[in-house]
C-alpha cells in the first residue's frame, strides 16, 4: 500500500497492487477452505503451494468479541475480494487517467476493503461504526480525486457533508440502543429487546439506524446524494463505490437487523417495506428520464438497492443470507462490467453508444449481457439474484403486494437498460473510444460475461455449501 | 436424451451460426432445422407408446430440476415447430437478408426456446425458456423489421415482459406451497388452495398468457408487431409463439388453479368472443394483407381460447387440433404474402391484382391456404373448428348459445375478408405493371409441404386426433 512512497513507476505500482489483491484473495480462500470442507481446502492449498498449518474453526472471535468471523461473513468477504480483483483487472489501468497519484488510489481501495471486512464480521455496534467510517472516508477522497474537475470536487464535498450527517445519525441511533439495552454487542442485546416491553428508546434507535444505513445504501428518501456523487466521481471509482461498497454495507445492514432486531421485526418491518417501495419507485422511474448512461446507472443503483433491501425484509427466511450474497455478486459483476465498457467511451450519453455493435461487436455483446443481468432476464445472474431475494420475502409471507410492485418496477427497468441496447444495435453512429480495447480487455470481458451467465445457470457454485 | 437434443441442436447451431457468413448460414440453418424436424417427428411418433421424459439435476437448493416431458400435446407442438421452422428455412433459400449469420442464428435460438417451453415439466425451467424464446425475437424484429420496428418491438417486449414477471410471481407462490417446481407438485399444491387464492392467482398467471395469445384487450401489440417484423419472424410469432400462450393455459394454468379457472371462465369466454367479433370486423377494412392476417389471427386465437375455457372434452380436443392446423395455415399465408411483397413491392391489396394469370401456381396455393384458413371442409381447418364449436355449444359456461352464435359470426366474417382478399389479389384487374415470375423451386417445395399437410389432415385427421386425445381428456378431467 505504501509502495507509492518508494516507487515512481505507475506500472510497477499497478502490478504490485494487483499481486497484493490476489494474495488477499488467496488468504481469504485459504481461511474459507477451513469452513468449506477438505476438498476445497486441499485444492486451495495445492494452488498456493503451502502446507496445511491452520486449525481455525468457525466462528472465530477476535478483539475481545468485537468481531465474529463466521462462515457466512468469510464467504461474503471472499466473494467481494474476488469482485475487487475483477474490478482492478478490468478498470485498474484507467486509474492513471484520473490523476497522478495512482498508488494512493490503490491504497484507498485497500482501506475500503479493510472496512468491508470489518462490516462483514462485526459483533459490536462500535465495530459497525468503525467499519462504516473506514469505508466512507476513503470514498470521500476517491470522489474528489479528479481535482481539476469541478464536478468531482462537488461530488466529494456533497458526499462528505451528507455522509458526516448520516454518521451522526448512526451514532445517535447506536447511543439510543445502548441506552435501551446497556450493551454494544449485537448478540447480547437480543434478550433485552422484547416485543412486550420494548423501550421506546430502542425503537427510535432502530429508526435512526435505518435512516443512517439507508443513506449509505442510497435507499429513498435518503438517496438524493447518489446521482450527483456517482456522476461527479471519476467513472473508474464510481464502478467501485456503486458495487462492492454498497453490497458490503448491505451485508452489515442484514446482519444487524436479522441478528439483533429479528425478534421485534413487527416494529420496523413496515417502515422498511415503505422505504423499499419508495426506493424502487424513485430509482426506476427517475432512471427512465436520464440522458446520460452514467447517471442512469446511478439511478439504477438506487433501484437495485431496492431489491437488495428485500433480503433485509425477509427477516424470518433462512435464504435471505444467500440472497444478499448472490445479489451482491451478481450486481457487482454486471455493474463493474458495464462500467468497464463505459470508461472506454468518450461520450456518456445514450447517443454516444449509437452504432457500437458495428464498430466493436464484442463490446456491444458483453454490454448487452451485463444489461440483461441488471434487468433480470433469465439465464443471467441478475435473474437468479432477484429471484432469490423475492423468494425470501415470499417465504416470509404477507408481502405479496411488495413483490408484485417490485416486479412491475423490474419491467420499467427494462426500458432504460434496453435503451442502451437499442442505441448500440439498432441506431447508426460513430462511437468514439478513449482507449484501445486490447486483447487482455477482451479476454477479461468475456470471462466476466461467463461469470454472469454461470451465476444465472448454476448459482449454487457461488453460494456457500450448506 | 432425445428431448435434450431437440433443444441443443438449434441452440448450438444457432450460437455457431453467428460466426458463419453468407450462404453457409442458410445451409447450416436448413440442416439444423431438418435434423430437428426428424427428431420431433420421432418424439411425437413415439408418444403413442409412452411419453418420453428427461430428468437431470439442476439447482437443487431451489427445488428445480431440468426435467422435460413430451406427451401428446407437447409432441404435437414440437412437431409443429419442427415443420414450420423447416418450411420457413426452405422458403428463405432464394431470399437475401443482411448479415445472414446473425439472422439465422437468432431464429434458431428462438426455436430452441420454443422447444424448451413446449417440453418443460418444471415451472422454473418453463419460465426460463419462455423468456429465452422472446429475446431472439426481440432482436430479430428490431434489426431486420420495417420502418417503425424499434418502438413497435419495444412495446411488444415490454408487454410480454410485464406478463412474464406476473407469471413468475404466481409460479413462485405456487412452488412455495408445493415445495418444488415440478409440474406434479405445482398442480397439486395449487389445486389444494382455497378458492379465493386461486382466483387472484389465476389473473397473475393468465395475464402473461393472455398477452401472448393475444386475448382482447391485451392484443394491441400484435398487429403492429406482425406488420413490422420480417416474414420468418412473423411466422415464428404467429404460428408458434402465440401457441405458447394457449399451451401454457392448458399445461400450467388449468391444472394448477382449477377453481380460479372455473370462476373466471365466463369472463375469459366473453373477452375472447368480443375479440373474435372485434378483430374480424377490423380485418374486413384492412387493405394491407399482412395486417388483415394479423387481425384474422386474433379472431382464430380468440375462438381457441374461448373453447378452451368452455372446458369440455370435444372442445378441448378441437383446440389441440386447431393449434396445429392454425400454425400450418398461417405459415402458408405469411409465406405467400412475403412472396407477393418480394415480387410486386407492395402488400396493399387495392394495388394488387391478376395474380391468377401472371403467377397461376402462386394463386392456386393462395386459394387453397386461404380456404383452409376459413375452415372449408376437406381442409385441415374444418375438423378443428367443427369440434370447437361443438365444444363451445355444449360447454359449462353461461349463455353458451349466445357465445356460440357470436363466435360463429367470426366464421362468416372470416369468409368475407378472406374471399375479398382472394378476389382482389388473385383475380381482379392486372393493375400492377411488373410482370413477375411464378414460384421458384424452393418456394414451390415449401408451399407444397404446407398444402400437403392441409389436404392430408383435412381428409384423414386421425393421426392428429389420436396424438392429442389423451391429453385433452386429462385436462378436462
Amino acid at each position: 500500500m505504501f509502495t507509492g512512497l518508494f516507487v515512481d513507476n505507475k506500472k510497477t505500482v499497478t502490478s504490485i497492487a494487483a499481486v497484493l489483491f490476489l494474495a488477499l484473495l488467496g488468504i481469504n480462500l485459504l481461511e474459507l477452505s477451513d469452513a468449506a470442507g477438505p476438498a476445497l481446502r486441499s485444492m486451495t492449498l495445492s494452488l498456493l503451494g503451502t502446507a496445511d498449518n491452520t486449525n481455525g474453526a468457525f466462528p472465530q472471535m477476535l478483539f475481545n468479541n468485537m468481531l465474529r468471523i463466521d462462515k457466512l461473513s468469510m464467504w461474503f468477504g471472499t466473494a467481494m475480494t474476488a469482485c475487487t480483483v475483477l474490478y482492478i483487472l478490468l478498470i485498474g489501468k484507467e486509474f492513471k487517467k484520473v490523476g497522478t497519484h495512482v498508488a494512493e488510489y490503490f491504497a484507498l481501495i485497500f482501506f475500503i476493503l479493510c472496512g468491508l471486512y470489518i462490516l462483514t464480521a462485526y459483533n459490536s455496534m462500535l465495530m459497525l461504526f468503525i467499519g462504516i467510517e473506514i469505508m466512507s472516508i476513503p470514498q470521500y477522497v476517491l470522489a474528489g480525486s479528479d481535482k481539476r474537475n469541478l464536478k468531482s470536487s462537488e461530488a466529494s464535498l456533497k458526499y462528505f457533508l451528507m455522509g458526516a450527517f448520516s454518521t451522526g445519525i448512526l451514532l445517535m441511533g447506536i447511543t439510543l440502543l445502548y441506552g435501551a439495552t446497556r450493551t454494544f454487542n449485537i448478540t447480547e442485546m437480543v434478550p433485552m429487546l422484547h416485543s412486550e416491553s420494548l423501550n421506546p428508546m430502542a425503537i427510535s434507535g432502530i429508526v435512526f439506524i435505518i435512516v443512517a444505513l439507508g443513506f449509505k445504501v442510497s435507499a429513498a428518501p435518503m438517496h438524493t446524494w447518489t446521482p450527483d456523487v456517482y456522476d461527479g466521481t471519476p467513472t473508474a471509482f464510481t464502478a467501485f463505490m456503486a458495487t462492492i461498497v454498497k453490497a458490503g454495507v448491505f451485508f452489515a445492514f442484514l446482519r444487524l437487523f436479522h441478528v439483533s432486531f429479528g425478534n421485534i421485526s413487527e416494529h420496523w418491518l413496515m417502515i422498511l417495506a415503505i422505504v423499499t417501495a419508495a426506493t424502487l419507485l424513485i430509482g426506476n422511474v427517475t432512471a427512465v428520464y436520464q440522458q446520460s448512461v452514467k447517471r442512469m446507472l446511478a439511478y439504477s443503483s438506487i433501484a437495485q438497492a431496492g431489491f437488495m433491501l428485500f433480503s433485509v425484509l425477509a427477516v424470518s427466511s433462512s435464504i435471505a443470507w444467500n440472497g444478499i450474497i448472490l445479489y451482491g455478486i451478481a450486481y457487482s459483476v454486471a455493474t463493474i462490467g458495464v462500467f468497464a465498457v463505459l470508461v472506454k467511451m468518450k461520450d456518456y450519453t445514450y447517443d454516444g453508444f449509437n452504432g457500437l455493435a458495428k464498430k466493436n461487436p464484442l463490446l456491444a455483446f458483453v454490454t448487452t449481457i451485463f444489461l440483461f443481468s441488471l434487468a433480470g432476464i433469465p439465464l443471467t445472474g441478475g435473474f437468479m439474484a432477484k429471484y432469490y431475494v423475492l423468494l425470501a420475502v415470499m417465504h416470509q409471507g404477507n408481502m405479496l403486494w411488495l413483490v408484485i410492485f417490485a416486479l412491475l418496477m423490474a419491467a420499467i427497468s427494462v426500458y432504460y437498460y434496453f435503451r442502451v441496447i437499442i442505441a448500440m444495435y439498432f441506431k447508426e453512429g460513430e462511437p468514439e473510444l478513449t482507449s484501445e480495447v486490447t486483447m487482455a480487455d477482451q479476454v477479461l470481458l468475456i470471462a466476466t460475461t461467463v461469470i454472469v451467465i454461470l451465476l444465472g445457470v448454476m448459482p449454487q457454485l457461488f453460494l456457500m455449501p450448506a | 436424451m432425445v428431448l435434450l437434443l431437440l433443444i441443443l441442436i438449434p441452440l448450438i447451431t444457432g450460437a455457431f451460426s453467428f460466426a458463419v457468413k453468407g450462404d453457409a448460414a442458410k445451409a447450416l440453418a436448413l440442416i439444423s432445422t431438418t435434423a430437428t424436424l426428424a427428431l420431433s417427428a420421432y418424439v411425437s411418433g413415439a408418444n403413442f407408446a409412452a411419453p418420453i421424459t428427461y430428468d437431470h439435476e439442476w439447482i437443487p437448493m431451489m427445488g428445480t430440476r431440468f426435467s422435460m416431458l413430451a406427451d401428446g400435446m407437447s409432441g404435437m407442438l414440437v412437431l409443429l415447430t419442427g415443420i414450420v421452422m423447416m418450411v420457413v428455412m426452405i422458403a428463405q433459400i432464394n431470399k437475401d437478408v443482411e448479415r445472414p449469420g446473425a439472422f439465422y442464428g437468432l431464429l434458431l435460438l428462438s426455436q430452441a426456446g420454443l422447444m424448451g417451453v413446449f417440453l418443460a415439466s418444471d415451472a422454473l425451467l418453463f419460465y426460463v425458456f419462455w423468456e429465452l424464446a422472446l429475446i431472439p425475437v426481440y432482436f430479430l424484429c428490431s434489426q431486420w423489421g420495417g420502418e417503425k420496428r424499434i418502438p413497435v418491438t419495444f412495446k411488444f417486449f415490454i408487454y410480454t415482459f410485464v406478463g412474464s414477471l406476473m407469471m413468475l410471481s404466481g409460479l413462485i407462490y405456487l412452488s412455495l406451497q408445493g415445495g418444488s417446481y415440478a409440474w406434479a407438485d405445482i398442480t397439486k399444491a395449487g389445486a389444494a388452495l382455497p378458492a379465493a387464492s386461486q382466483q387472484w392467482l389465476f389473473w397473475l398467471m393468465f395475464i402473461a398468457f393472455a398477452i401472448k395469445m393475444p386475448v382482447f384487450p391485451f392484443h394491441t401489440w400484435q398487429p403492429d408487431a406482425y406488420e413490422q417484423s420480417p416474414t420468418p419472424v412473423t411466422v415464428v410469432l404467429s404460428a408458434l409463439m402465440v401457441k405458447m400462450g394457449l399451451f401454457a393455459v392448458l399445461r400450467w394454468l388449468m391444472p394448477s388453479v382449477p377453481m380460479g379457472v372455473e370462476y373466471w371462465s365466463d369472463t375469459v369466454v366473453i373477452l375472447s368472443v368480443l375479440g373474435i367479433v372485434y378483430a374480424s370486423c377490423i380485418a374486413i377494412v384492412q387493405t394491407d394483407i399482412k395486417r388483415m392476417i394479423a387481425y384474422s389471427s386474433i379472431a382464430h386465437m380468440g375462438l381457441m381460447c374461448a373453447t378452451a375455457f368452455a372446458h369440455n372434452g370435444i372442445g378441448m380436443h378441437g383446440v389441440m387440433v386447431q393449434m396445429f392446423n392454425h400454425g400450418i395455415n398461417i405459415t402458408g399465408m405469411w409465406l405467400i404474402v412475403s412472396m407477393v411483397e418480394q415480387r410486386w413491392g407492395t402488400r396493399d391489396m387495392t394495388k394488387l391484382g391478376g395474380m391468377a394469370s401472371t403467377a397461376p401456381q402462386m394463386a392456386i396455393a393462395l386459394v387453397i391456404i386461404s380456404l383452409a384458413n376459413i375452415a372449408l371442409p376437406l381442409t385441415n381447418g374444418f375438423i378443428g373448428e367443427f369440434m370447437m364449436f361443438n365444444g363451445l355449444f355444449s360447454g359449462y359456461i353461461s349463455n353458451h348459445t349466445v357465445m356460440t352464435v357470436l363466435a360463429g359470426l367470426g366464421i362468416i366474417l372470416g369468409a368475407v375478408y378472406t374471399l375479398n382478399m382472394i378476389q382482389k389479389v388473385a383475380y381482379g384487374e392486372k393493375t400492377t405493371m411488373i410482370v413477375a415470375k411464378d414460384l421458384a423451386i424452393n418456394e414451390y417445395i415449401s408451399l407444397a409441404v404446407i398444402i400437403t399437410v392441409i389436404i392430408f389432415l383435412g381428409v384423414y385427421p386421425k393421426p392428429l386426433l389420436d396424438l392429442t386425445s389423451g391429453v385433452a381428456q386429462m385436462i378436462v378431467k
